[in-house]
This record gives structure tokens, C-alpha cells and sequence, in this order.
């Protein structure tokens, strides 16, 4: 358990368990923040700075729960990033509806739940931030990711109209509009899907974790708070 | 300041008190005087709150009731908005209200 009367910065970051929300909950434990994290599955990470919570991120009961001792322990929230998502990549007429549900509970539902209840908490203290994580799949408009780049376009306009409620209370909300990046949620597209996608952008290439930890950095430094409502997209998209 | 119960029960006039409490944090954040009475409109043109003020009193509500029952609560939930008579309306219905749900 962490040390709670410390002054550590604290960040909630969903989808631990792997992918890049795994690399950015060890980059931030490393930098010496708290790191509250969650996944459906468990993971045991080597920190006495880390607390995983075992939930599907729509699921509205268990996400008060992580955010009631959040207040309870610490009392604060600094940083949300709202990282958990699934794709499916598939012809829309081969597509059940229970992908299209599932996909938009964790990518648009779990991003909303979480957002609400961070800015309850940040609503105390100024310099909240909220970053979560798009694709470039929305402006590419890629055939064969209809129901992915829908809830994407989703988590676009939230995150700019949330970002016009949350100004209120000093809180931040951004999003970062990752290309395909080496982790699960690619593994099952064909490369050479990748390879016409990666013709597409400017600078031709795969995303690494390191470009989504230059992204975060710059969205949740303090002299980011003018910079709000904003979808950074990678690759020159 | 929140009052803390045991068992999860909480009385109408506790779910009161903590409705003034955060009149109280309302007034000093926004050198407003909303008065302290269970008749006192909270939501429509005869309040005195704007729209971002009630969003401030009514997420301040939810904590501290939370907090004083260790449920989880959803004072904004369908129900509320769908209600042809909003709960919102004064100090009187949104207790009655939250009543409602911590006893869910
Ligand atoms: N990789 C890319 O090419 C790419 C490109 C653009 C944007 N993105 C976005 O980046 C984010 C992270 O993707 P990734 O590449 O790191 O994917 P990933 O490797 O598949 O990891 C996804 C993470 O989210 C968790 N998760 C999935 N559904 C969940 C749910 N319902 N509730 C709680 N946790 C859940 C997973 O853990 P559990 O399975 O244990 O739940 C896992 O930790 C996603 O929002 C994705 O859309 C990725």
C-alpha cells in the first residue's frame, strides 16, 4: 500500500494488464507517482506505488468503488488516462452486435464513467488531467474498422465537449490519436492492412510506447492547463 | 464535516443536514446566500443557482452522503431525469430522493 500522506503525484490509468497502459504504469511508477491501474484480469506489479483493481471499466459500480478509495486514501487525483479499449477489425456486415456493444462499453462507456467520476474528485483541486486514447483510425476512415473508428469518433467529441465542462474546474481533457503500435490489439491484422495504413501517414512508420509517453508528458505538465479539447494525432495524420 | 452512520441507514433530517453543509460550501465558494431551509429552490428559474453551481452542490451531496453511508449513490441517475416533477426541485424533494436511494 502506498504511502498515503505522501505528495506523490497520483494517476489513475485504465488497462494495465498490457499494451500501453502496462508501459505507462511502469514508466509513471519509475517517475515515482502512484499508479492506481485496472483490467479485467490481475497484475501483479512489483510496487509498493501500485494498486490494481480487477473490472470491466463499464461497469459503473466498481469504478465508484475504485474512486471511493481513491477519496478515502489519498484524497486526490492528478492524472486520469483513459487507455482501455478493445478493436475488432472486421467487415461491418460480418460484424454481431455483441462486438458493436462491447466495443463501445469499454471504448466510449468505460471512457465516459471513468471522466465523470476523476472530475468529481479533481473538481477539488485545480491542475486536473484527463488524456484519452484515440486512433487515427477516425480521420483515416479505414475500411474494415467501422465499429472501432465509431467509438473513437466517440471519445473525440467527448473528449472535446467534457473538456468544455470540466474548464470549470481547472480540468484538462485531451486525447492522444495513436497509430498502430506493436501491442495485441493490432496482432490479428494482416501486415499488409499495417503496411497500407503506415503508407498513409506522413512519417512513415510503426508508433511506440515512447511517442505516447512524449504525448502524456506534454498534455499533463503544468503549463499545459491552456491546452484543452485537444486530439493529437501521430504520424503527421 | 459529514455524518457518520453505521449501518448504512440515514435519517431524512441527516440527508438535510448534509444538503445544508453543502449549501454552506456553495455560499463560501460563491459569496452566495442560499438559505438553509427545506423550501428553498435548488433547480428552475426561481434558484439562485446556475447551472454549474447545482452541479457543484449536487456532486457535493453525493460525496458526503456516500460518505456518511458507505454506499454508492447516483443522485443524477435515470430516474431523477426522467421524473416528470424533478427531485431536484427544493431541499425538501432531493432529500426525499436521496432518501429513496440509500434505502435501495
Ligand atoms: N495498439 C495500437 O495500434 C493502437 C492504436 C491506436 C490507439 N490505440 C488505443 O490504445 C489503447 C490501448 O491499446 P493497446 O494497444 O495497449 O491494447 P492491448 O494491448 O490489447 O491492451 C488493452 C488493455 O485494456 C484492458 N481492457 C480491455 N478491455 C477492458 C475492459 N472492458 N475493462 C477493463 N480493462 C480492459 C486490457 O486488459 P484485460 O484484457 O485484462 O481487461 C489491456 O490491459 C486502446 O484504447 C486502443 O484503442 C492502440
Amino acid at each position: 500500500m502506498p504511502d498515503q500522506t505522501s505528495h506523490k503525484p497520483v494517476m489513475l490509468i485504465t488497462g494495465t494488464r498490457k499494451g500501453i497502459g502496462n508501459y505507462l504504469a511502469n514508466y509513471y511508477l519509475n517517475k515515482g507517482f502512484i499508479v492506481i491501474g485496472c483490467s479485467r484480469g490481475e497484475l501483479d506489479l512489483k510496487s509498493e506505488n501500485y494498486i490494481h483493481y480487477c473490472l470491466d471499466v463499464a461497469d459503473e459500480n466498481k469504478v465508484k468503488n475504485i474512486f471511493r478509495d481513491l477519496k478515502r486514501d489519498f484524497g486526490r487525483l492528478d492524472v486520469l488516462i483513459n487507455n482501455a479499449g478493445i478493436a475488432s477489425m472486421n467487415h461491418s456486415m460480418l460484424t454481431p452486435l455483441s462486438t458493436v456493444k462491447k466495443i463501445f462499453d469499454t471504448n466510449v462507456t468505460g471512457t465516459f464513467l471513468f471522466s465523470r467520476e476523476a472530475a468529481k474528485i479533481m473538481r477539488k483541486s485545480t491542475g486536473g488531467r484527463i488524456v484519452n486514447l484515440t486512433s487515427v483510425a477516425v480521420p483515416l476512415k479505414l475500411a474494415g474498422e467501422a465499429i472501432y473508428a465509431a467509438s473513437k469518433a466517440a471519445v473525440n467529441n467527448l473528449t472535446q465537449i467534457l473538456a468544455a465542462e470540466f474548464a470549470d474546474f481547472g480540468i484538462t481533457v485531451n486525447a492522444i490519436g495513436a497509430t498502430p503500435l506493436r501491442t495485441d490489439l493490432i496482432k490479428n491484422v494482416p501486415e499488409e492492412k499495417i503496411a497500407k495504413l503506415i503508407s498513409k501517414l506522413s512519417i512513415k512508420r510503426l508508433g511506440e510506447f515512447e511517442d505516447v509517453v512524449n504525448a502524456v508528458e506534454f498534455f499533463i505538465k503544468p503549463e499545459s492547463n491552456y491546452i484543452t479539447g485537444q486530439i493529437l494525432y501521430f504520424g503527421g495524420v | 464535516m459529514f455524518i457518520k452512520t453505521t449501518d448504512n441507514m440515514i435519517t431524512k433530517d441527516e440527508i438535510i443536514e448534509i444538503i445544508f453543509n453543502s449549501i454552506d460550501e456553495i455560499n463560501e465558494q460563491n459569496r452566495s446566500s442560499i438559505p438553509k431551509e427545506a423550501s428553498t429552490t435548488l433547480f428552475g428559474s426561481q434558484s439562485e443557482l446556475d447551472s454549474l453551481g447545482l452541479v457543484h452542490l449536487i456532486t457535493s451531496i453525493e460525496e458526503k452522503t456516500e460518505e456518511a453511508t458507505g454506499k454508492n449513490i447516483t443522485i443524477a441517475d435515470e430516474k431523477a431525469m426522467s421524473l416528470s416533477y424533478s427531485p431536484f426541485k427544493t431541499v425538501e424533494t432531493l432529500a426525499n430522493y436521496i432518501k429513496t436511494l440509500v434505502d435501495a
